[in-house]
């Protein structure tokens, strides 16, 4: 099982690619519609703004192969803007489309706090989840991000709270996401990176 | 439950070793910078930042394959900067394996680098760090590795900083930076009351206490200190365990 990565000139793709080697994985970097197209697994990185990730997808037409291959069942993790890019559009850029995956919008996290949410931050476990399977409950995860998808769904398995609840942890069947940055998250991102692995295969 | 306070160990880099000195003179050898930052990586360490105090254009390709190397050992998040003055060498600390850069002296000269690096990256990569030292009942801007002054108050630049789209000020007392006679509350507490994002407090830690006062009465978010951490003068873990007994959020690695 090979798991492709998207590479759309943005993002923390080495960060990941190099994650996913220590735990003995093997990857590639896809910008192409016929690589998502053909993928076995896939994982969308993501950091930046909203806008540069969704403009990068249309613009290399990666948009529809991702939507497709996420339908027929391909495993798929998104990570950080990778999980606000499945909601319905975001604050951050209004005047584009998400990949409409989920309902709701992404929005601000409020500023009655420090922002960015930037550190390690604990989560808030609201149903059994695959992706956290031996992660211990009181484990740190590291967050950078402003914007948060803050409307929590049966698919949301763990939330974090800075100045409000939002999404950390997503699974609907094959589509799994995380807010926080697993691969820079030490031991409890590797669980996380391992078990994400143990469904694909 | 809350943000847990950062703990960040601070590489000074020379090309390809870690150096140290004190008041930003006088360098000496500290070490391999991969070797340490897996230390730090396994001690728990929340992040690490490496700074280029060469910042010379000949040296550049050095400090890009050191930031590599350190990369590659790090499950945690890594900030690099120094000599950075356009969005290309951002690009290249970047695509290095640094999650965030740091921008000082060329923001200084040039605000608009500011907006130039959040914009292609976003705010979260995009630390403005600020060499302070207190002039009279204020603090200036020093610049060049701490040696010149610029005519920059430090708390309207933290605050122009962040409008023009930093997500972290990195502040440096130059007055305490090396003297292990404590972080500067003072200048630390007038900065993040002044911004809304987070703050790291840098320049003369020693003792765990100092660590205490800078999260409380320095209201900082995180601490970053070089030397004590290189010599293990005080290990990650023990100072951490300190904080968690006053009541301060720490991540307690497993």
């Amino acid at each position: 099982m090979k798991i492709t990565l998207l590479d759309y000139g943005a993002g923390n793709v080495p960060s990941v690619e190099r994650a996913l080697q220590r735990l003995g994985a093997e990857s590639q970097r896809a910008a192409t519609p016929e690589c998502i197209a053909g993928a076995e697994a896939l994982l969308l990185p993501g950091v930046g703004h909203f806008e540069t990730l969704m403009r990068a997808l249309d613009d290399r037409k990666l948009r529809a192969p991702l939507v497709d291959a996420i339908g027929r069942g391909v495993p798929f993790l998104g990570i950080c803007l990778g999980l606000q890019a499945l909601y319905f559009a975001s604050d951050e850029a209004p005047e584009l489309t998400g990949l409409q995956l989920l309902p709701g919008r992404v929005r601000s996290l409020p500023p009655v706090v420090k922002l960015p949410h930037m550190g390690w931050n604990r989560l808030l476990v609201k149903q059994k989840s695959l992706l956290l399977d031996g992660v211990d409950a009181n484990a740190f995860f590291y967050f950078a991000h402003t914007y948060a998808a803050i409307d929590q769904g049966e698919e949301t398995m763990a939330a974090c709270s800075h100045g409000i609840e939002f999404v950390a942890v997503l699974e609907k069947e094959n589509m799994c996401a995380v807010q926080f940055h697993p691969e820079k998250s030490g031991e409890a991102g590797a669980q996380v990176l391992r078990n994400f692995l143990r469904l694909c295969a | 439950m809350s943000l847990a306070r950062r703990i960040i160990p601070c590489l000074d880099i020379d090309g390809d070793r870690v150096v140290k000195g004190v008041n930003f003179v006088g360098l000496r050898d500290a070490g391999d910078p991969a070797k340490l930052a897996a230390r730090y990586n396994a001690e728990g360490a929340d992040e690490l930042v490496a700074l280029d105090i060469a910042a010379s254009r000949d040296q550049r390709p050095t400090f890009l394959e050191t930031i590599r190397r350190v990369a590659a050992e790090l499950a945690i998040p890594l900030t690099a900067g120094g000599g950075i003055r356009t969005v290309e060498d951002a690009r290249s600390v970047l695509r290095a394996g640094a999650d965030k850069i740091t921008l000082n002296t060329a923001a200084v000269a040039r605000p608009e680098l500011i907006s130039e690096t959040s914009l292609e990256f976003g705010v979260q990569a995009v630390v403005l760090a600020i060499d302070a030292k207190r002039a009279g009942d204020q603090w200036v801007v020093m610049v060049r590795g701490g040696r010149e002054p610029a005519n920059r108050d430090a708390i309207a630049w933290a605050k122009e900083g962040v409008a023009l789209g930093a997500g972290e000020i990195l502040v440096t007392s130059m007055d305490r930076d090396g003297t292990k006679s404590g972080f500067d509350t003072a200048l630390t507490a007038a900065i993040s009351s002044a911004v809304s994002v987070p703050v790291i407090a840098s320049g003369g830690a020693k003792l765990p206490a100092h660590f205490a006062e800078i999260f409380t009465a320095g209201r900082a978010d995180a601490a970053l200190a070089a030397s004590i951490f290189h010599d293990s003068i005080q290990p990650i873990r023990e100072l951490k365990e300190f904080l968690a007994a006053r009541g301060i959020p720490v991540r307690l690695p497993c």
